[in-house]
Formats: C-alpha cells, structure tokens, sequence
C-alpha cells in the first residue's frame, strides 16, 4: 500500500491547496489584525493569539493572486515553521484530506512562477488538484529586499 | 571477614575498576562540583586580594584555606589526581600561612592567584571534555612548593602525595580557635556551614535508611561517608570540637563499613542515625545559642566506638583507637571488597544504645520557632524562574485587560475582585522579579583581582572601593553587563589614574582610588565608576578624534567639554597612544557603549581634568516588563519605552505654527533655546497624516543625540510585556518589537534608537545634525550630493557627486607628457590631467602641490575620461543647493553655502573643455547650472 498523507486544506481564488497536516497547529476564524507600517505588503499585520505575537502573510498575495474581493474576510492557518510560528491568511479552509502517494506530480512549468516557487507538488484528486504548499518558503519574507 | 588490602593506603592513581564503578553517577557529583567551585573560585580571588591588604586577617585566610580544602577533598574523591596535586600543593601553603609559619608577601599572593588560575581552568577542561586537560602545572607545583620551603618551618611537603593533611590542619587551627563560641567574623561561613549540612542531613537520613536496605550499595555508602567527613572537616577547622568528635567517630565506622570491614546490621544503622540527629541537634544550637549545646554525646561516641571495636580484629581496633582519623584520605574509597560480615549485635546493646540515645530523637525541633537557615533558602533552576517570569508576563497583561473592561461594569463585587487582583499581581510581578535579581557584587567580586594584577603589571598603587555591593539586578542584565563594566575597570585604571610618581609630582595621594558606586535611582540601576586620576583633556580627545576623522573641524569647533569627553565612544576612536595589553584588546568603549544600550542602558561621561573622571552607566532592573508611553499616530497605539524619554512637549495652534521653525525644508523647534530637530512618525513610518491644530512632540534621546518626535495623540505610561516580532518583521528597524495592551490588541514598541538612524538623526556622516541646525538657506530646492574639495589650504569647491566618477590618487612620476598634455595611463587609457589650480587661477601661497601624490577627481563623458587635479578632497555632503547666480570667475557655476561655508560650484563641462577643446562633450553646461 503507497503512503497515505494527510494534508489540511485550505482554499485560495477556487484552488485548492495543502500543508502537512502535524504542520498545522490550528485554525481559526478572521481576527482583527495589526497593522505593521513599513512591512512587506505580505504581512498583512499581527495577530494575538492567546498571549503569542504572530505575524500573518497574506498567502493571495504571496502567491501572486488578486485580492480577495468583497467584504469576505480570510480564515487563519496556524503553521509552525523553522521561523517560529506563522498565520496563513487564507479564503475558506478545507477538510483534513488522506491522499494516496501514487496520485503525486512535481508542478507543471506552466504555472505561474509566483506560484511554483512556493509549490511542492500536485496531487491529482477526482475533480480537482490539490496544491502542496511549500509552507517555509511560503512564510520567508525577505524584508531586508522589500524595503528601501 | 575483612579484606587485607584494605589496610594499605591506596595509590593515587585510579584502577580501573574504580573509574567503572564511578559510572554515571558521578556525572552529578562532578557538575555539583563544578557549580560549587566555580562559586568558591570567585570568592577565592576577594579574599586573596583582601588577604594581601591585611595579612593579619585570620578569617579571610580561613576561609581561603577551607574552600581550597574543600577543593581538594572532593578532587582526590572523584579522581580528579591533577587538580588535587595543584590544590593540595596550595592548601599546604595557605596552612602555614594560617598557623603563621609564613607571611604572605606578593610573590606568594600571585602564586595563589595563579593558583586559583589553573583550578579554574582545569575546572573549565572538566566541564568542557571531562577531563583535566592536558596542560602542565608542575611549575606552578613547583613555585608553590618553593614558596613553602623558603620558610623557616621544617615541614616539606610532598607536592602530590594523598597526605592526610585535613586532621593534621583540623587540629592546627585549635590553637588559632580554640574556643567552641563562634567568632561574629565567622559568622558568614557558619551560616553556609550549617546550610550545607542540614543539606546533607537530610539527604543521610534518607541514606542511611536505603543503605540498611541494600546493605551493599557502595554508591550509597560513599556518599555517605562524604558528607561526614566534610562535616568533620568544617567542625575541626571552625572548632566545633565537640561536633566534630561525633562526626569523627562515625566516620570511622562509615569507614570500615565502606571498605567491607563490617557489615551493616540494624544497631550500626541506629547508631549512625544517632549520631545524624546529635549532629543536627548540635547544628540547631549552634545556630540559635552560636555554640555545641551542652548536651553530653560521649555515651554515643562510645557506642559508636564500641561498635567499631567490637569487631576484634586487630587492624581494625588498631586504627579505631587512634585518636585522630587516619585512614580519612579520600582516596581510600576504593570499595574493594564486597565481602560482608554479617556481625550480630547483642540485644543488650540495642537496648542499651536505646536508653542512651532513644531520646534525642524525640528531641523537639527547635528551629521549628525561628525558620532555619537551610529552610530559607533553595536552589531553582534559571529555566524555571524564566517560565514563571514569562507566566506573570501573561498575567500582567490579563489583569490590564480586566481592569479595562472592569469601569464599564456594574457590579460592585466584580470591581474590588479586580482591584484585588490587581494588587496581587503588581505584588506577583515583583516577587518573580526579585528571584530573578542577584546583587551587583557576584560580578564586582572579580574587580579586586583585576585591578590588583592591572596595577601590578603598570606600575600604578591603585585602591578599589565599592559601594552598595548589594544592588540587585536582573540576572541576565548581570551577566550583560560583565563584560562592559570589567572594560570601563580596566580602561580606567589603564588611563585614568596616573603612576604613583605624577601622582605625587600633583599633589596627590600617591594611591589612586577607583570607586564603583551602584544603587538605584528612579526605577534604574545606576553604576558609577569613578576615579581620581588625570581626568580626560577635551583638547587631546579633540586632536584625536580630529586626526582619526572621527569628526571634522567645524563639528570639533561646535562641541563643548562634555561633548568632547563623550567622544570616546564614537566608534574608531581609541585614546590609547600606544595599544597596551592591558585596555587594547581591539574593544573600544563604542563598544561598550553598544552592549549597554542594546540592554536598554545609558552611559555617560564626566571628567574634570586633573581631578578624575566619573563614568555612569543606568541600566533598566529588568527586560522583560519594561514601563512604556502609549501614543498614538494614525489610529494605531505604538509603545515608547519610557528610558528613552525626556520630556513632552504639546503646542496648540498658533503655537505650534510659530514655534515650529523650517530648516532647509527640516522642522526644528526651539527647546528652551537649542534646536530640536523634529521627526514626523507619520512620515517616518509611512502612514497617513491627519490634519490637526495641536502637535504633541516626544522628546526622545537615542546615542546622546536629542530629536522631537511628532505623534497625533499621547496616551499614558503603561507597564508592557515585551514580545518579539517574527522574523519576517526583523528587519524593520523603526520596531523593536510589540506588546498586547490591555484591550487585547496590540501594539508596537518603537525602536528609538533605530528609528533616529532612519530619520537620520543619528547620521553616519554626523555632519547631518549641524547642517540641520545651521543658519538657514532658506527652504527649497533639491537636495544634492557634493563634492567638496580644495585647492589651497582653507577654500572650498564642490562638484555634484553625480559628474565624478572616480576619486583617484596618482603618483607624481606617473605623469607622462603628451603634446602640450600632462596624462596618466589610467585603466588601458591615456587619461589627461588638468590642473584646476591653472584654470581657476589660483594662485597657490606655498609651493607645496610637489607632493608625491597628486589627488585626481576622474569625470567621464561620452566615453572619454579625464582627471581634475585639486589639492586635498575634503568631503562628501548632502545639501539643499541654492544657487547664487552671476558668478564672475570663470569656470565656477556660482557660489552656494555648504555646512555654513561659502563655497564654489565647479563648472565642470567649461573647464573641461577650456582646457581640452577636443573633449567632444554636449555644451551641457547650461544645463548643469539650470539642474543645479
């Protein structure tokens, strides 16, 4: 029997993406943020979470895509990175997904780069693909090259 | 039955076996040993050098004396043979101090402390690989020795021999304290004393009772022996004569029952458990009444000797009789033989031993009255007490946000809960802060040794007095500061006090006095290191700073004293004329000054020439929660940590549009006669600004520099937990981190310092503060970069830094000649040169430009390249250029003030081509003077 792996998922502009699921600690609803002057427009600001400071990327952004219109407000993914902890900002999150191995792709050159950069591989589901994300590259946020 | 090798003394060296035997068990025993002696090494080198300014002192040598035993003892128990033969060595010298065979002199103060060296560096071997290192102390041996035998006393001493040197010593000092009351000076090592061991009491008890159940466990067994006989040791050295006596004898027994002699039954149990409660009984006394007590133990002495003897065997009663321990060394631990010999005591004599000593046990706890001295204290782990700092941290903030929501509520009851809860937790909060404080004297302990071998290896007599030892700080705070202050000692004693000959040539004592000074002063701590030496000439620092380019002229003509004085902390500036091994070690006091502002300190300078220099440094108690202002700007709340605060200043209207003067498009404001630069933290953080009438200005000072910073609204003062930001935020320097507030929400906490160097308060070129308090140009234009240069000894010329492209150096023999052109070969080209002086005329008053190398300005156009020769390059500034048109001179644009100085704007296209016609340039020069 191939590995079975289980991912969290999460959704971004009606595409369905994936971490690991021991790499989440947990998600929530939209919280009101902080603002952070002068920081990279992919920290979308602070997040209090129960006494912890954590920094929240805005991942449509991260990934290239256009805003999330309207007044829907992004849902949080906690993971815990190499960095220390980190907020996803996300659109709806998902179910916690089983995949089986044999169902794996590296990413197609055509993507966008944006968005290959940060993906590990596709996993082809029934009806749809489910996007690995690279969750440490995805909260490396160089702010030294982002300012001026 | 007994084993016969028992008898023999064992050799140094460790079988084998008796190093597998060691096992893991003895890693604890090691890393204790470690933490005790690392503690005892710094009390070590005090007292050596208090030692030397009082030779007299008994107690101070005592207590040398007792820590290097101790030392020692435990070395030779754990095998550590190395450090034994150095500390064995020492403790030898230091008993015939004591017993006054020798006079301590300076040649025997620098053996110890070499001494004290080589323990603490084979301790850090230990600690590192686990073994004593490689490196040979037989000189230090052998100096030690010979400082011994030079003496009258006929004793010689073998320097690695496992002599029984702890009786022979703990009978020496009865002469020296012969009486059982405690002498007051003693009264420290008493006190340590009786902690110890009630320690170690506790832990027998327990030994002892797991010991009758596994009768052979050795480990058990030497532990045991271990604590009596430091016991003993302690006694006979502080002369507990009659403590010691018990704690003697059962050793003894613990001795044989080690070495398989005999075998555990339950009234050898009994007894030793006897004597543990006589020994705690005494110890009781000892810390309430300060002697013995005057109960009489010599029944259980006897039993305990009977027991011993009994045995019959003739080695045994041999050396059971002997009134002195003489099988004590701690090498004997060789637990040989496992043979045990189940020895049956009479009934009798349990019923005996039950008469006599049945009692004591019941004896009532008399330090159940006053708390005892082991009970007061305890030892926590550093971890431990970061958690619970990190916890309060927490309950801080949820006691602000309950006493926020607290107001809006009705209930009475809910309102003096909170209040209540607010009280315990300011309570909390600096209960866990003072766990973690630890006086300022654990770091200064080590100043005396320093400054003795500094003064020693300068020829300098300096005195080291200290003040409020007890001043507690942070723990870590303590361990950041170490390095700084032992800096400033050294430098100060290296450069502040003179030798005892210009002492004297100035009238003063020929001994110097350096004073460190701490106490706490408005929530800080304040460290003051003062001494009465020469003082620092603010000429002589200026004349430095100047020839090390650490400031130009003109900032060298603005600065007063203090300033001046304060200069030896920029970065690139060293007083020391020659590098010295003693301060030029390749630290500068800038980086003094940075370590002890990344904690959140200050330092500053003061210095009276020829009177002495005073040196301050204020340090926060703590990191953690640290007093901030809350402002506001853009509708978000931003933390200012309250060291950084001088004053606030708020001016309404009409005020503000007056007193807010512009500079060269910076806003200054008069501050009670000086110019305060103004930062807007809109414009500095990049949010928007909203338009009001009234402006609020925090004074703030960050590097000595002072700056006004311009926030909409000012909240309060506010008690933060300081969080770090995640390190997609690191590199934002205008933060330092960020905090919850008492609603939930957060806040950031402005980095001042970092937010000064963005807004260009605390420049690189340092010229940026003047020229923005330099008169006024009047506001607009562009700012530009120039280059300034000079072509005699005091004019200035300036050249956009845009039109250079090189800055080159040629040397004179270079310089080739090409038709009516001097050139240079420069990059695979034929570069010409032109000679500014020629074509701006000036007429040079000495003829000095014959220097050996030529300085060349490269402009490049179109391919081509040429060189401008000038005099000197003087330096690069930004400026607001303003042109005064209807320059007579030719090649010069016009004249503009740059850094308050009148100064030439090069018309570099004209004189290039008045001097080469076939540069084949675009006529930009219109241009040029329009941009510019």
């Amino acid at each position: 029997m191939a590995d079975q792996k289980q991912f969290c998922t999460f959704y971004l502009d009606n595409h369905m993406f994936g971490v690991k699921v021991e790499q989440v600690q947990e998600v929530f609803r939209y919280q009101e943020m902080t603002t952070v002057p002068l920081a990279p427009a992919v920290v979308r600001g602070l997040i209090n979470l129960r006494g912890q400071i954590i920094t929240a990327i805005d991942l449509r952004q991260r990934l290239g895509m256009v805003p999330l219109t309207g007044d829907k407000l992004p849902m949080n993914v906690v993971v815990r990175t190499e960095d220390g902890v980190v907020s996803l900002l996300v659109d709806e999150i998902g179910d916690v997904l089983e995949v089986p191995e044999d169902v794996y792709e590296r990413p197609p050159e055509t993507i966008p780069r944006e968005v290959r950069q940060l993906v590990l591989g596709v996993y082809k589901l029934t009806g749809k693909l489910l996007l690995i994300l690279d969750s440490e590259k995805a909260v490396n946020v160089n702010t030294g090259a982002l300012m001026t | 039955m007994t084993n016969s090798e028992n008898t023999e003394p064992v050799a140094p060296d460790l079988t084998p076996d008796e190093n597998s035997s060691q096992g893991d068990g003895m890693g604890e025993i090691v890393n204790e040993f470690l933490v005790e002696s690392y503690e005892n090494l710094d009390q070590l080198d005090q007292d050596l050098i208090n030692l030397e300014q009082d030779p007299s002192d008994i107690n101070i040598l005592s207590s040398i004396f007792r820590t290097i035993h101790t030392i020692k003892g435990t070395c030779g128990f754990i095998g550590f043979t190395k450090l034994e033969s150095v500390a064995h060595i020492g403790e030898s010298l230091l008993g015939k101090l004591r017993d006054g065979e020798l006079k301590l002199d300076p040649a025997r103060t620098s053996a110890l402390l070499a001494m004290v060296d080589a323990i603490r560096q084979m301790l850090s071997c230990i600690e590192s690989d686990g073994n004593e290192g490689s490196v040979d102390y037989s000189g230090l041996v052998e100096t030690l020795t010979r400082l011994q035998t030079d003496a009258v006393a006929g004793t010689t001493v073998e320097p690695v021999a496992p002599a029984p040197v702890s009786p022979a010593r703990a009978d020496d000092a009865e002469p020296v304290k012969p009486s059982a009351e405690i002498d007051e000076d003693m009264e420290p090592i008493v006190n340590e004393f009786l902690v110890e061991s009630y320690e170690n009491l506790d832990r027998l008890d327990k030994d002892l009772i797991e010991l009758e159940q596994d009768p052979g466990n050795k480990e058990i067994l030497s532990s045991i022996f271990r604590t009596i006989h430091t016991i003993k040791g302690t006694c006979g050295f502080i002369g507990l004569n009659k403590l010691e006596r018990v704690a003697h004898v059962g050793e003894n027994l613990l001795g044989k029952l080690r070495d398989g002699e005999l075998a555990f039954n339950p009234p050898r149990t009994s007894a030793l458990l006897a004597m543990v409660d006589a020994i705690r009984q005494m110890l009781g006394c000892i810390e309430s009444k300060r002697n013995e007590g005057d109960v009489d133990y010599s029944s259980l002495v006897d039993t305990l000797g009977k027991l011993l003897t009994e045995e019959g065997s003739a080695q045994v009663a041999a050396s059971a009789s002997a009134p002195v321990v003489e099988n004590k060394e701690e090498r004997e631990f060789v637990p040989a033989a496992e043979k045990v010999d189940r020895r049956q005591s009479t009934p009798e004599e349990q019923e005996e031993f039950v008469a006599q000593h049945g009692d004591k046990r019941a004896t009532p706890d008399r330090r159940k009255e006053t708390r005892g001295v082991a009970d007061s204290s305890i030892r926590v782990d550093v971890d431990i007490l970061d958690r619970l700092m990190n916890l309060v941290g927490e309950l801080v903030l949820a006691r602000n946000q309950i006493l926020q929501y607290a107001p809006a509520q009705a209930d009475s009851t809910f309102i003096a809960t909170s209040q209540h809860l607010n009280l315990v937790t300011t309570e909390l909060q600096e209960g866990v802060m003072k766990t973690r404080m630890q006086p300022i004297g654990n770091i200064w302990s080590k100043f005396p040794r320093v400054v003795r071998d500094l003064s020693m290896s300068v020829g300098k007599k300096i005195r080291l007095e200290m003040e409020g030892k007890d001043t507690e700080l942070d723990k870590t705070l303590i361990e950041a500061i170490k390095d700084p202050l032992t800096h400033i000692v050294r430098n100060s004693c290296d450069h502040g006090i003179e030798t005892p000959e210009k002492r004297l040539a100035s009238g003063k004592d020929e001994e110097g006095v350096l004073l460190l000074r701490a106490f706490h002063e408005g929530g800080q701590v304040n460290i003051e290191i003062i001494d009465d030496g020469s003082g620092i000439d603010p000429e002589k620092i200026k004349k430095i700073a100047l020839s090390k380019n650490v400031i130009s002229q003109e900032q060298a003509d603005r600065m007063g004293d203090r300033e001046l004085v304060n200069l030896i902390f920029a970065p690139g500036f060293s007083t020391a004329e020659k590098v010295t091994n003693v301060s030029g070690r390749g630290v500068g006091m800038d980086v003094v000054r940075t370590n002890i502002e990344k904690i959140g300190g200050s330092v500053d300078i003061q210095s009276v020439p020829g009177k002495g220099t005073t040196l301050r440094v204020k340090i926060p108690l703590t990191l953690a929660i640290i007093p901030a202002l809350i402002i506001t700007t853009a509708g978000e709340r931003y933390a200012i940590p309250q060291v950084n605060l001088l004053e606030l200043v708020r001016l309404d209207g009409n005020q503000a549009k007056k007193s807010i003067e512009m500079i060269q498009g910076a806003p200054v404001y008069r501050l009670r006669g000086s110019l305060l630069p103004l930062v807007s933290l809109n414009d500095e953080l990049k949010v928007a600004k909203e338009e009001s009438d009234a402006v609020n200005i925090v004074v703030l000072h960050a590097d000595d520099r002072q700056f006004g910073l311009v926030v909409e609204g000012i909240s309060d003062t506010e008690e933060i937990v300081v969080k770090p930001l995640g390190k997609q935020l690191k590199g934002i320097s205008a933060f330092s981190g960020a905090t919850i507030m008492g609603d939930g929400k957060l806040a950031l906490i402005l980095d001042v310092m970092g937010l000064a160097q963005k807004a260009h308060v605390i420049a690189e070129h340092q010229e940026k503060t003047i020229v923005k308090s330099s008169t006024a140009q009047g506001s607009g234009g562009d700012r530009r970069t120039l280059l300034i240069f000079g072509l005699q000894a005091d004019d200035r010329i300036a050249i956009p830094l845009s039109e250079v492209a090189r800055l080159e150096e040629f040397k004179r023999s270079d310089v080739e000649r090409s038709g009516d052109q001097d050139v240079v070969q420069y990059r695979g080209e034929i570069m010409p040169l032109i000679y500014l002086k020629k074509v701006l005329n000036v007429r040079t008053a000495t003829e000095d430009s014959k220097k050996e190398l030529m300085q060349a300005i490269v402009f490049t156009k179109n391919d081509r390249s040429v060189g401008l020769v000038v005099e000197r390059i003087i330096d690069i500034v930004e400026e607001v250029v303003t042109v005064k048109r209807g320059a007579n001179r030719k090649g010069v644009l016009g004249t503009i003030v740059v850094q308050n100085r009148v100064t030439d704007l090069l018309d570099v296209e004209n004189v290039v081509l008045a001097a080469d016609p076939s540069f084949g340039v675009a006529t930009k020069a219109v241009a040029l003077a329009e941009e510019v």
